[in-house]
């Protein structure tokens, strides 16, 4: 996975739980991309149409809270998400999204600064945000190393794989 | 240290852990239900190991589907026993020897004080009324762990909740932490562990603190927990002979705050729709017509939540035109509930008792709602589509408000139960 990723903004709201993002009803499948086609039913059903093109979702406050559903953040990776940026996430959802490798980066402040569209470049590594459209740089706050190293390695098991034979990188 | 720092510092093997510091901690127990289950086995094969770390510290529970409600459900639920078999893990609760998993897990006495359990459900937070550490994670984390029977975690900083006071009648221990969420809001505990202290939590039962651990979840926190006292010790005697270390927080224990509440004269609350922290007074909304009343779940679907229900249902019949679902959270419970005379109340008053299963609460079988119907539930999560269709209406309250409710065909206060007798 690149520390580097950009993709155009697409913008939700405080508090936006797994029910919403992938509702119970489809639980019952493991197949991602049967996922994907459900992601955010509950609250945007056009989304999987918008993410295709590869996008950045900003949100505000608890992104993902609710049910530990792994299925949540599966189905918005294979709908095209590539990074997700909030003010705050929920916890499990947090580890989720980095356990699958897909990125998520908390910066204080972000929902006011980003517009639905904007063009975004992600500098993980940096812990930075570029807003391309607006000319704006915004700071996140920076992934802890390891937590890098596990995106990097795209996701925990792929990590855990390089770990078990002795190949830290 | 407080009794979260001190059972994650036995967990990494540390004299001393801080908040915010990131350790590697072992874990105790590890579950998994056949929602998250199967794809945690999935991708722990994907590992190419070919057993799990211990056998004996994996549980598996097939909860939220069950029966199978369709040929996808029974895939899951075959996925489960095959793993078990597999891995020869003698925890499997099957069809009819079981329940909803958190149940079962402090039930079967797979919880033990001092202990860090992680399970692929985010009430796993329910466990620490019994002084243990618990939180929920995802599949993949849980294949890490079903490999190497450890994760990274950072240690919470804790928020302690301290209670005083006494309960009026008809008020309960879940219109305590509807209350609590309302003031703390859902993500007000975000990252964080809450402790339960206080001659309150002291004098309620286990059933009560569960009750309250359970929906710490809703504030966003990591876990609920709570000091194992005799009564915690007394629960736990018949249900496991294995050793456990009693831990409680120091009395010099750092709390990134105290928050004080008194029950005295706390009313019977809901949580209105569509967040849990969307907290009133039953008083404010009462005359809200109901379609559907639900009592069950891991957070109300106990024996004492079933004989509370049963005082107001003796003798009366649900309103015509409402339906009214009982799901007892365990088989022990669907038996003593049995012996004890109280599905002969339920179902003479026109309740429809369910098996043991997650299922109207989250919104995969048995009691799902149409558009346009609201629903008053003892469960915990009031958000959009979560019981069904997403123009449905969740009201969340206590079981005795549940009954009330179902009696009355609309939201109503179950003091006036009181009053009539």
């Amino acid at each position: 996975m690149k520390m580097r990723i950009s993709g155009k903004a697409v913008i939700f709201g405080d508090h936006v739980n797994t029910d919403v993002i992938i509702p119970s009803k489809y639980l019952t499948s493991l197949d991602p991309n049967e996922l994907a086609k459900h992601a955010m039913e509950g609250i945007d059903p056009k989304f999987p149409e918008k993410a295709k093109a590869g996008v950045i979702i900003v949100a505000g406050r608890n992104f993902g809270c609710g049910s530990s559903r792994e299925q949540a953040p599966i189905a918005l990776k294979y709908a095209g998400t590539k990074c997700i940026i909030a003010e705050s996430f929920a916890r499990i959802f947090y580890r989720n999204a980095i356990n699958i490798g897909l990125p998520v980066l908390e910066a204080t402040g972000v929902s006011g600064k980003i517009e639905e569209g904007d063009m975004l470049t992600v500098i993980l590594n940096e812990g930075k945000i570029l807003n391309e459209t607006k000319n704006e740089i915004i700071e996140a706050n920076r992934l802890p190393d390891f937590i890098l190293e596990i995106i990097r390695d795209g996701g925990l098991i792929e990590h855990l794989i390089k770990i078990m034979r002795g190949d830290r990188g | 240290m407080n009794i979260s720092e001190k059972i994650l510092a036995i967990a990494s093997g540390k004299d001393h852990v801080k908040p915010g510091e990131i350790i590697e901690a072992k874990v105790d127990m590890a579950m998994v239900n056949e929602i998250t289950g199967p794809l945690a086995i999935q991708t722990f094969k994907r590992i190419g190991l070919k057993k799990v770390w211990d056998n004996q510290r994996i549980v598996l529970v097939l909860d939220h589907q069950v029966p199978a409600d369709s040929v996808k459900s029974a895939e899951l639920h075959k996925i489960m026993r095959k793993f078990a078999k597999e891995q020869n893990i003698p925890f499997l609760y099957d069809i009819g020897d079981g329940g909803i998993c958190h149940q079962i897990m402090v039930e079967r006495g797979h919880v033990r004080p001092g202990e860090l359990i992680v399970g692929a459900d985010s009430h796993t937070c329910t466990y620490g009324a019994l002084g243990a550490f618990a939180t929920g994670i995802g599949s993949t984390e849980m294949a890490a762990v079903f490999a190497t029977g450890k994760l990274w975690l950072k240690v919470p900083s804790t928020i302690r909740i301290h209670v005083t006071g006494g309960f009026r009648e008809f008020v309960t221990p879940k219109d305590l932490i509807l209350y609590i969420i309302g003031k703390i809001k859902s993500d007000g505990a975000i990252y964080k562990a809450v402790e339960f202290t206080g001659p309150t939590v002291s004098n309620m039962s286990v059933s009560g603190r569960l009750t309250l651990c359970n929906m710490a979840v809703e504030m966003g926190a990591k876990t609920g927990i709570m000091e194992p006292d005799e009564k915690a010790l007394q629960y736990l005697k018949v249900r496991t002979n294995k050793p456990f270390r009693v831990v409680r927080s120091d009395p010099d224990a750092k709390y990134e705050r105290t928050l004080e509440f008194n029950v005295d004269e706390l009313e019977p609350v809901v949580a209105c729709p569509h967040s849990v922290d969307n907290v009133k007074p039953v008083k404010e909304v009462e005359g809200i017509e109901i379609d559907q009343a639900f009592l069950g779940s891991c957070t109300n679907g106990r024996l004492e939540d079933l004989e509370l229900a049963a005082k107001i249902l003796k003798g009366r019949h649900v309103k015509k035109g409402v339906r009214m679902l009982i799901t007892p959270a365990s088989s022990e419970i669907y038996l003593q509930a049995l012996q004890r005379g109280l599905l002969e109340i339920f179902i003479k008053s026109g309740a429809y008792v369910c098996n043991p299963t997650c299922g109207a609460c989250f919104g995969g079988h048995m009691g799902l709602l149409a558009a346009g119907e609201v629903c008053v539930s003892s469960s915990n999560r009031n958000f959009v589509g979560r019981m069904g269709s997403p123009e449905a209406e969740i009201y969340l309250a206590s079981p005795a408000t549940v009954a009330a409710s179902a009696v009355e065909g609309k939201i109503t206060d179950p003091r006036r139960f009181l009053e009539e007798r």
